[in-house]
């Protein structure tokens, strides 16, 4: 369905030189990456390299920028009155805050899920079917091709494949939410960002999302920002712990969860504070 | 100490006060009870053996003392229809700029102070308004640059619906900000992270979910609308007039003419109680007129109602 080169994508209506390419492990490259809200500096030079087909965990106290730098990864501070950004993400080689670049298709790339689960009050059908529908894709039984697939990514297919038709409303907290990532596997991005995806849910539906995370991570690049240091531990393959803005350390989750090379890492993950 | 708060709670207050401002706020409250159930039942009382299919389906005979309203109910639904068409595109248009666009700038400030000082006019204004600017402005004009002699420059519903849709443009475009506020900030983030750009995001979610709220606006539009009678008065009612106002398009498809006066039942209920020949012998078309205009805007108010379960059932949420 999309095998236009991904700059092409970005790029709406000029093309891009790649900046850098070199790496092809790499899915996402921050530099000196700056966020001011009106007077409060939230993200502090960060610089960060993110794995491609690898679970990347944000970590660290309310507050720390987190969420912040996760919604830079696909320009959603933008929307935010107030929001400055400095630095450079770089997507494939492309600058996302480049002058040229087309937000609209940059979210088609970098896919996001919530962490409350937000269904439009549509059919199960018309929620998965939303993002192929505003590429402009009509076709029926190709519509009905994506949101199958897309439902079965998200292990949910077998619940409601007798009820699409029915709103995504009625469906139980973790089925909605797995639907929202339905909802964003149908775009056929290669990033997935998730904000806390499971802290509103039970025990039980978090251990499926978690196991999903795993099995996306075969396709996706995933950036998950998570609370729960024991979620961060099992889900994540490389983490970052952020602190009033900062990136205090980053790297292979079970070296941050072992033996951290920081001090205020290791206070953290072992419960001293936050 | 304890058994001297004890007999203090026991102890009766004086209660003449707290009946007496108890009891005036029961009788204040019954008040509107009490003046719709009058309201409604004179007017049924009077008015329904009036109301027949003969008083529905014809025209008025002998001096408007006899016969029946059919021109009114034609002209007060089609005028209300051509007001509805006029102000339900700009309202909502004006609702979605203040709540998806504008920020909290000087032009949304004005704009907001603009659609709160209409609601407050009075609707005699109005009408002069509309004999100002529609009739003689804007109608004139036309007239001369078209060169089709005086066929915009005078009263016709085209103006009188004009008129009433700036009349009604306050209750719409307030019922469409609370819609749309009240669609969840998440869902326009969603579709945003799904790449939908900020008019889609309006089209396709927010738009959908106010429906209910935006139809409510327009039937509340409609029910403020219908039943004036000051905004049509110099602006296109008629007294009496002998056809109604419709027109053959291209000779053989008969349609609504906007440029031709019309007779409506406000206006009907008000000349028929002060300009008929004999007031006494129209008093019983009076109370039909009422019971007839009032049904009308009743059943619109059910519709009202009706629509807004229909949407929210259909969207999975809780009914009413």
């Amino acid at each position: 369905m999309m095998n236009v080169p991904v700059e092409e994508k970005i790029f709406h209506a000029q093309k891009a030189v790649p900046m850098d390419k070199h790496n092809s492990s790499i899915s996402i490259k921050v530099k000196d990456l700056n966020v001011y809200y009106s007077s409060v500096h939230a993200l502090k030079s960060v610089t960060l390299d993110i794995q491609k087909k690898a679970v990347t965990a944000l970590i660290g106290p309310s507050g720390c920028g987190k969420s912040t730098f996760l919604r830079t990864l696909n320009r959603m501070n933008d929307t935010l009155p107030g929001a400055r950004i400095e630095g450079s993400v770089i997507i494939d080689g492309v600058n996302i805050y480049g002058s040229e670049i087309n937000v609209v298709a940059l979210r088609r790339i970098v896919g996001m899920v919530f962490q409350k689960s937000n269904p439009f009050p549509k059919t199960i059908f018309d929620n998965v079917a939303y993002g192929p529908r505003l590429q402009g894709i009509k076709n029926k039984s190709m519509l009905e091709g994506i949101v199958e697939e897309s439902l079965k990514k998200s292990a949910i297919w077998d619940e409601v494949k007798d009820r699409l038709e029915k709103p995504a409303l009625e469906l139980s907290g973790g089925q909605q939410q797995r639907i929202c990532i339905a909802r964003a596997l149908a775009v056929n991005p290669e990033i997935v960002l998730m904000d806390e995806p499971a802290s509103a849910l039970d025990p039980i539906s978090t251990a499926k999302i978690e196991e999903l995370i795993h099995e996306l991570k075969k396709n996706y690049t995933i950036v998950i920002v998570t609370h729960n240091m024991q979620q961060a531990a099992r889900v994540s393959d490389f983490t970052g712990y952020f602190y009033l803005g900062l990136l205090v350390e980053h790297g292979e989750t079970k070296k941050i969860f072992t033996t951290p090379d920081k001090k205020e890492t290791e206070d953290y993950i072992t419960g001293r504070f936050g | 100490m304890r058994e001297s708060i004890v007999s203090n709670l026991t102890v009766k207050h004086d209660n003449l006060s707290e009946n007496f401002m108890n009891g005036l706020v029961r009788i204040f409250a019954v008040v509107p009870l009490i003046a719709i159930f009058l309201i409604l039942w004179i007017i049924v009382k009077n008015g329904a053996g009036v109301v027949t299919g003969s008083f529905l389906l014809l025209a008025p005979t002998d001096g408007m003392t006899q016969g029946g309203i059919f021109p009114c109910i034609f002209g007060a639904i089609a005028k209300t229809v051509l007001m509805v068409v006029m102000a339900l595109p700009l309202g909502v248009a004006a609702a979605i700029y203040l709540v998806e666009y504008a920020g909290d700038g000087i032009v949304f400030r004005l704009i907001r102070a603009a659609v709160n000082n209409l609601a407050g006019v009075p609707s005699i204004v109005f009408g002069l308004f509309g004999l100002g600017f529609f009739v003689l402005f804007v109608g004139r004009n036309l007239d001369q640059v078209l060169k089709t002699g005086l066929l915009f420059g005078q009263p016709c519903m085209l103006w009188a619906a004009a008129t009433l849709a700036i009349l009604v443009l306050p209750v719409i475009i307030v019922s469409t900000e609370e819609a749309l506020i009240s669609v969840p900030q998440s869902h326009r983030a969603a579709s945003l992270a799904l790449g939908a750009t900020k008019w889609q995001t309006i089209w396709r979610v927010v738009i959908p979910q106010a429906r209910g709220g935006i139809l409510t606006g327009a039937i509340l539009a409609v029910s403020r609308g219908a039943g004036e009678t000051a905004p049509i008065l110099f602006t296109g009612v008629a007294y009496f007039l002998p056809h109604l106002p419709v027109v053959n398009l291209f000779g053989f498809i008969p349609m609504v003419n906007p440029f031709d006066q019309f007779m409506d039942l406000s206006y009907h209920i008000y000349i028929m109680a002060t300009q008929s020949v004999d007031a006494e012998k129209t008093l019983p078309i009076q109370y039909g007129t009422t019971l007839v205009l009032i049904s009308l805007t009743f059943l619109l108010n059910l519709v009202a109602v009706l629509f807004r379960m229909y949407f929210r059932k259909k969207q999975g949420l809780v009914t009413i």
